[in-house]
């Protein structure tokens, strides 16, 4: 499969292992194919909960493990413009809405996507997820409407199929699964139980096209049932 | 981290009494908590960087333990707490880890702000 063709692409996600599981297929698929990617992360996932135990993180180290996790990350999928943007995990929610909105306007302006990837606004279930959301979704908003780029987002509320349906953008990434193994093997202190899981899954039968490794699903966003009327 | 080793941490503990200390606390079930189980109500509570001198700090019970500090005018404690260490920066980091390696509650004390 190759994706149509981009000016570039931006991502912007709140936490460092926010990109592995559903995206970084279609990252480094872009960049494969020569498309300029930014990823914006907003913060180090300092509030992280997997410790383990016997734990080999503290609260306070989690960050330091958590930023070389994403510079590993980008490494993986071949992305060169990683921006960590300094806000604190669990604490996105809280930040003034409008300053919010101008990060996203000011990135935006700086790389000049014809695409940005987040999540979808009310259907993302963690609140950092939901502020980021809100906050790319206003900025692209105030954009003249011929101007705006696209905007792909990620949605996986428990009410998503309910009320947005099956997603409209599916990207086959299977080529690039070395890339998107190595994603998600780089954030290994908060994907190691989820890749458990998954080869539990996969032992008892589960096909393989239900799993992480060969499509990547996403929603165009719905300007015509906008979250909000204006901001 | 290191398990509870109930004289070990009471020392610490005393360490740090009667002197201005940063404190850290907050309890926590995951944000995605009712994500998974839409029958979980899903609290916690997150305090960071706020000053206090307590005048005594107790670790009681068996692992999970409480630990408590006594202040002139008011009480800190937390509850669940399994694991310690007091690290390069002299600071006493406590926390209560699940069966699973998620962590549930934290308390910290240091001389120094934490970092942000």
């Amino acid at each position: 499969m190759t994706l149509a063709q981009e000016r570039h692409v931006l991502v912007v996600f709140p936490h460092p292992d926010d990109e592995a599981f559903g995206v970084s297929g279609t990252i480094s698929m872009y960049i494969k194919q020569g498309i300029p990617v930014t990823y914006a992360c907003l913060t180090l996932g300092e509030m992280g909960r997997n410790l383990g135990n016997p734990p080999f993180a503290t609260r306070e180290s989690l960050p330091h493990i958590r930023k070389q996790e994403l510079l590993a990350s980008a490494q993986a999928m071949g992305l060169t413009d990683l921006r960590m943007m300094g806000l604190r995990d669990k604490t996105v929610e809280f930040e003034d809405d409008e300053e919010m909105v101008q990060m996203m306007t000011k990135l935006i302006e700086e790389t000049n996507p014809s695409l940005i990837i987040t999540f979808y606004p009310n259907y993302a279930v963690h609140p950092d997820h939901e502020a980021t959301a809100r906050a790319v979704v206003r900025a692209v908003r105030r954009m003249e409407e011929t101007l705006r780029p696209k905007l792909y987002a990620v949605a996986f509320a428990n009410n998503t199929k309910d009320e947005l349906g099956e997603p409209d953008v599916i990207h086959d990434i299977q080529e690039v699964r070395d890339q998107k193994m190595g994603a998600m093997r780089a954030h290994i202190s908060q994907t190691a139980w989820m890749l458990a899981e998954m080869d539990k899954r996969l032992a008892a039968g589960e096909p393989e096209t239900e799993n992480w490794f060969t499509y990547e699903r996403f929603f165009n966003y719905r300007w015509h049932e906008d979250f909000e009327d204006s901001f | 981290m290191e398990v509870v080793q109930v004289g070990k941490l009471q020392e610490l503990l005393n360490s740090f009494a009667d002197k201005d200390v940063y404190l850290h606390l907050e309890t926590t079930n995951g944000a995605y908590a009712s994500h998974f189980d839409e029958t979980v109500f899903n609290a916690g509570a997150f305090i960071r960087n706020i000053v206090v001198k307590y005048e005594l700090g107790k670790v009681a019970g068996d692992s999970p333990h409480r630990v408590g500090l006594k202040l002139p005018h008011g009480w800190v404690y937390a509850q669940g707490i399994t694991h310690y260490e007091l690290d390069e920066y002299g600071r006493l980091l406590m926390a209560g880890h699940d069966q699973s390696g998620k962590l549930a509650v934290a308390l910290q004390i240091s001389e120094t702000p934490f970092t942000y």
